[in-house]
């Protein structure tokens, strides 16, 4: 195995795309480690992302939106007032994961690429509309995040690509979002169906909104169909069951140890009526 | 024993610190792994990936090969010929003949690294034929199922029972018929529980050396040394004394850690590779797959009750698989399943089946959880259905000193009413209940044990003392043992060092297992102390030349007894030793026997649930354990063992399970998804300590360590159910299985 540290995202992206055998980025390795020593995965290059410079930063762009850096780790995430006052249901998402020690290193980014349908903190970055900076040997673009993962411990990235940075757009006025997982203890487990809502109010009205939901099918997904089923509402009880039968509906989990088909698929559908009432509280205030 | 009832005591049931404390929290204590020697090599085991296979052929050349490989061992290795148990072990330890469930060893290689070993592991090619398999206890029982062992039934088995029966129980009193014909209510279900692990925190962990001369040497974690001798000995046919065992600290065991696994492999890996000390440690995945879980059960339980809650009959025929090797605590289940009750006719039917799992190893009470289970399920949905109070039904019924057992014994003195009774005053019992809660309560018993016992005292030239004992401390017994050592000298606790020693220094021990070390340990070591006490008397005696009788030990000094004997100042237990070389030579006390006067423990579990009616999540909102301890020689590791059983049976009851696959595969061999239950998932366990002394123990100590585990499945599920509506008579009470039920019991 080589261990190569690159000072900038194009040398890692060289690396990367010069690289022919199995080739892992080394942001907090709460995925790639464990993987490691269970054998599962036994890279050839291991490219550790955390000397270049910035990496564990988050700072405010100039539309107001945040940009995160691609080693920030769970617990920096959630020390940092202003980001968790403009998004808390990012944060809390990526919160869930793990325990104490796990959270001093874990970051969006690897949860992300990892590529698990279960990874607590995408619902959340997609609900938010967030996007991706992506640098490649021939420059850099922006992709909306549900546009990354390609199924279990699949993404759409190329060889070469690496992520440089995660894009939070402008929080705005009155908006809210929350995540929500389903587990079977309180803590280090596994989501068995995790949803994140993402809304907009003015005078009680839900005018924007954006679900996602996560472990209820082979990638993250972005449900249209829940969105459409709240916006213009007051979050009534009709809406709320209008919903949850939404998200049920977009539900297409596997039967496994973790979960059955029908217990996930209801079980989708109370987690985005309780996901949605807590955004809602929180877009207006309360 | 009347005089120690009354007495007062100076240290025991105070809570000093443990002596193997500091160690344990600065990371210096060590444990399996933690040992290494020169020239050492590592071990690793290849498994069978199936449930049930033909081994046809294993080509260990290219591992032969590889750089740094110095021992491959199949069962080509092993000696032949070994018979009933020692043949069990042996067959578990090493495949022969078929690969009998997932996980089981077929291959072992010695290598210079941990790395290169797992490589050469990966190298060995094994040829399976796979046969059909059978996993859960109700299908491995009917007459059409593949068969895992011929000739494998003991002779308790009739003629024409289904292939994978190997034994068969059947016992009872009373005319049982009779006792339900005078019942106002019978009632019949059936009860499943799914096979559990001990999840002990460390792994599997030995290093082990072996030479040609068939001498060799054990470190391990383990339970019981003098068991690790024994069984390695047997399984390669070597002597018993020529293996010197010598015991690590322990990170939990909880039954699991009475047998052995992969230690006689790292000896025959040794032998192999010229004697080189072989050190082999689990990954937990292998813990879980190849090391004993408990049984998995399947049961039916008939009970008759009057309207006044009085029980007149009861029937239970419980049927267990304990993996491919008989051994399932069947008959223990069915001793314990109705214990706690007087009654006029009782009968017991037992299965022990074989099926494609791992052997299983004794478990926390082995088997008293199961029949708990279901007897308690039963009589609360009995009481609800009567409209009686569960906790006065069990008082009525509870049986007392010198009672009739229902598996046959009369017991001693046991303190289940005064249980029942500290449970009825306890304030948990009248917690108001909010929507979508409800409270749970059982009962459990566990009959304890005592085993062979060896133990030695030996003063040191200072006046300290040291204790040398067989079985190795998982629960605090250390410090138990110091206290009942140093209340009998009449000398600080500080003063006494408990050590847990090695093979060689004692003799045979059985290990720590059945809750006995401080009840069976610590009478051996007061008696040791006594013995010591008489020499110490007899020293003074002799040099104030008066008769030894004259002599009496109190405050940790010999004096003369009363004003006849002489007046002399008392001649303390350091003064004693300070001169013991030139008085006599070294002073000491030593006992061994199998201790008799065993005290049964029962219990109650008291628990509030709240339940999701959306998600079928269950909440443990208080939970109450109530025990009889006898005595509490050290009250914080008695409340300990009863707060870790009560944890144990809250993962048994909500999330733990086995879950195998289609194929037979184990799918869930790590702790992601085998659920202990972790900190956060629990409250502060609330225990209450009954003391009705023993008689059979000069301090009255009963054992704790067991019957802890066997109210919480019951417990939990009537609390479910008057949080629900919903009665959960199968294990795990999982989210899908809790919210399916909940579905279920709103339509019907
Ligand atoms: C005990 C424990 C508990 C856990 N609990 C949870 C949980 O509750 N919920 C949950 O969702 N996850 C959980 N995880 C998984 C893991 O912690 C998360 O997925 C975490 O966010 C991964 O981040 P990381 O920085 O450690 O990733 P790493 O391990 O460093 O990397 C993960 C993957 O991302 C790729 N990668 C990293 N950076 C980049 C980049 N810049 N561009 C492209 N690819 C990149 C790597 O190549 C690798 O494939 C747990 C893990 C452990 C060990």
């Amino acid at each position: 195995m080589r261990y190569h540290t690159p000072s900038s995202f194009d040398d890692a992206a060289r690396l990367a795309a010069e690289a022919s055998g199995v080739t892992r980025f080394l942001a907090g390795g709460t995925d790639v480690l464990v993987q490691m020593r269970a054998g599962a995965v036994l890279p050839d290059d291991l490219i550790d992302l955390k000397k270049i410079p910035g990496v564990t930063e988050i700072a405010q762009t100039g539309d107001g939106g945040w940009k995160i850096g691609v080693a920030v780790s769970g617990a920096r995430l959630g020390a940092h007032e202003a980001l968790v006052r403009d998004w808390p249901g990012v944060v809390e998402g990526m919160e869930l994961v793990g325990s104490t020690q796990v959270q001093g290193r874990a970051t969006l980014t690897g949860n992300l690429c990892n590529g698990s349908p279960a990874a607590d903190s995408v619902p959340g970055l997609v609900a938010a509309g967030a996007s991706v900076e992506i640098t490649a040997p021939g420059g850099r673009r922006i992709v909306p995040v549900e546009d990354i993962p390609a199924g279990p411990g699949k993404t759409t990235l190329a060889a070469g690509e690496v992520i440089s940075a995660i894009l939070l757009p402008p929080r705005g006025a009155g908006g809210g979002d929350a995540y929500l997982r389903f587990i079977p203890r309180t803590e280090m487990d596994i989501a068995v169906v995790g949803c994140a809502v993402n809304l907009r109010v003015d005078g009680g009205r839900i005018t924007e909104a954006r679900v996602a939901l996560g472990a209820v099918s082979p990638r993250i997904e972005l449900v249209p169909a829940c969105a459409e089923a709240i916006i213009g509402t007051s979050l009534d009880d009709a809406a709320l069951d209008a919903l949850a039968g939404a998200a049920s509906a977009a539900c297409n989990p596997i039967d496994d140890k973790r979960g059955t088909v029908e217990f996930r698929t209801e079980v989708a559908g109370v987690l985005a009526k309780r996901a949605a009432r807590i955004a809602y509280a929180r877009a207006n205030g309360d | 024993m009347a005089k120690d009832e009354i007495r007062e005591f100076r240290l025991v049931g105070t809570r000093p610190d443990r002596p193997d404390g500091l160690d344990k929290v600065t990371g210096r204590a060590r444990y399996g792994a933690d040992i290494s020697a020169p020239g050492m090599l590592w071990g690793a085991v290849v498994r069978s990936p199936h449930a049930h296979a033909r081994i046809v052929r294993i080509d260990s050349s290219k591992a032969e090969a590889l750089a740094g490989v110095k021992a491959v061992v199949t069962r080509a290795d092993f000696p032949t010929g070994l018979t009933g148990e020692d043949w069990n072990l042996q067959e578990n330890t090493m495949a022969g003949e078929k690969a009998l469930y997932d996980g089981h060893a077929v291959a072992a290689v010695a290598a210079t690294s941990a790395l290169r070993a797992q490589e050469a592991a990966r190298l060995i090619e094994v040829e399976y034929e796979v046969l059909p398999h059978v996993i859960d206890v109700d299908d491995a029982i009917r007459p059409d199922a593949p068969v895992i062992r011929e000739g494998a039934a003991d002779a308790t088995v009739p003629e024409g029972m289904p292939p994978n029966v190997v034994r068969y129980i059947d016992f009872g009193r009373g005319d049982i018929e009779a006792g339900f014909a005078e019942a106002d209510l019978v009632m019949e279900r059936s009860y499943k529980t799914e096979a559990t692990h001990q999840g002990y925190i460390e792994p599997h962990a030995c290093l082990g050396q072996l030479g040609e001369d068939g001498k060799g040497e054990m470190w391990v974690c383990t339970q019981g040394q003098w068991f690790i001798r024994r069984m390695c000995t047997a399984v390669l046919g070597l002597e018993t004394s020529q293996l010197r065992v010598t015991p690590s600290e322990i990170g939990g065991g909880f039954g699991g850690k009475t047998t052995i696994f992969m230690e006689p492999l790292s000896l025959a890996l040794s032998r192999k590779a010229g004697g080189r000390p072989v050190k082999i440690v689990m990954s937990r995945s292998e813990v879980l797959r190849a090391t004993g879980p408990t049984a998995s059960a399947s049961m039916d339980v008939k009970i008759g009750m009057k309207k006044d809650g009085t029980l007149t009959a009861a029937r239970a025929e419980f049927r267990m698989q304990g993996g491919a090797f008989p051994g399932a605590p069947v008959d223990m289940a069915l001793y314990c399943a109705f214990a706690p009750y007087k009654l006029p006719a009782v009968q017991h039917i037992g299965y022990d089946v074989l099926a494609n799992r791992p052997k299983c190893a004794a478990y926390r009470a082995p088997g008293s959880p199961m029949g708990a289970f279901a007897v308690e399920s039963l009589l609360d949905e009995m009481c609800r259905e009567l409209d009686l109070d569960p906790l006065e039904m069990r008082l009525k019924n509870a049986v007392n000193t010198g009672d009739t057992s229902s598996y046959g014994p009369k017991f001693g003195t046991i303190g289940l009413i005064e249980t029942l009774e500290a449970t009825r005053a306890h304030p948990n019992l009248s917690a108001p209940l909010g929507p979508n809660q409800g409270r749970g309560i059982a009962t459990g018993y566990w009959f304890n044990h005592n085993g062979e016992t060896s133990v030695s005292m030996a003063l040191s030239e200072d006046g300290t003392v040291q204790v040398s004992i067989g079985t190795p401390d998982i629960g605090g017994s250390r410090a138990s043992i110091a206290l009942m050592t140093a209340e009998t000298l009449g000398i600080p606790y500080e003063d006494v060092r408990v050590n847990v020693v090695e093979t060689g220094a004692l003799g045979v021990n059985e290990p720590t297992h059945g809750s006995r070390a401080t009840f069976a340990c610590g009478k051996a070591a007061v008696e040791a102390a006594r013995q010591a006490i008489g020499e110490m008397c007899r020293r003074a005696a002799s040099e104030w030349g008066i008769d030894p009788e004259a002599v009496e030990w109190m405050n940790g000094a010999a004096q003369p007894a009363g004003p006849n004997a002489g007046e002399f100042p008392p001649m303390t237990i350091a003064e004693i030793a300070g001169k013991m070389g030139s008085t006599g030579g070294p002073i000491s006390g030593h006992h061994e026997s199998v201790p008799d006067g065993v005290g049964a423990s029962f219990g109650c579990h008291v628990v509030d649930v709240e339940v999701d009616p959306e998600t079928g999540r269950t909440t443990i909102l208080r939970y109450l354990v109530v025990q009889d301890a006898g005595r509490a020689i050290h009250p914080s590791y008695v409340e300990g063992q009863y707060q870790g059983g009560a944890v144990q049976g809250i993962g048994w009851a909500l999330n733990e399970a086995y879950i195998y696959g289609e194929d037979g595969r184990l799918q869930n061999s790590v702790f992601l998804d085998y659920r202990v239950p972790v900190a956060s998932d629990l409250p502060m366990i609330d225990t209450e300590i009954v003391e009705v002394p023993n008689p059979g123990h000069p301090f009255g100590v009963r054992g704790v360590g067991e019957t802890g585990i066997t109210p919480p499945l019951p417990a939990i599920a009537n609390a479910i159910h008057q949080a629900t509506g919903a009665r959960l008579r199968q294990l795990p009470m999982s989210p899908p299985r809790v919210l399916a039920a909940i579905g279920e019991a709103r339509q019907g």
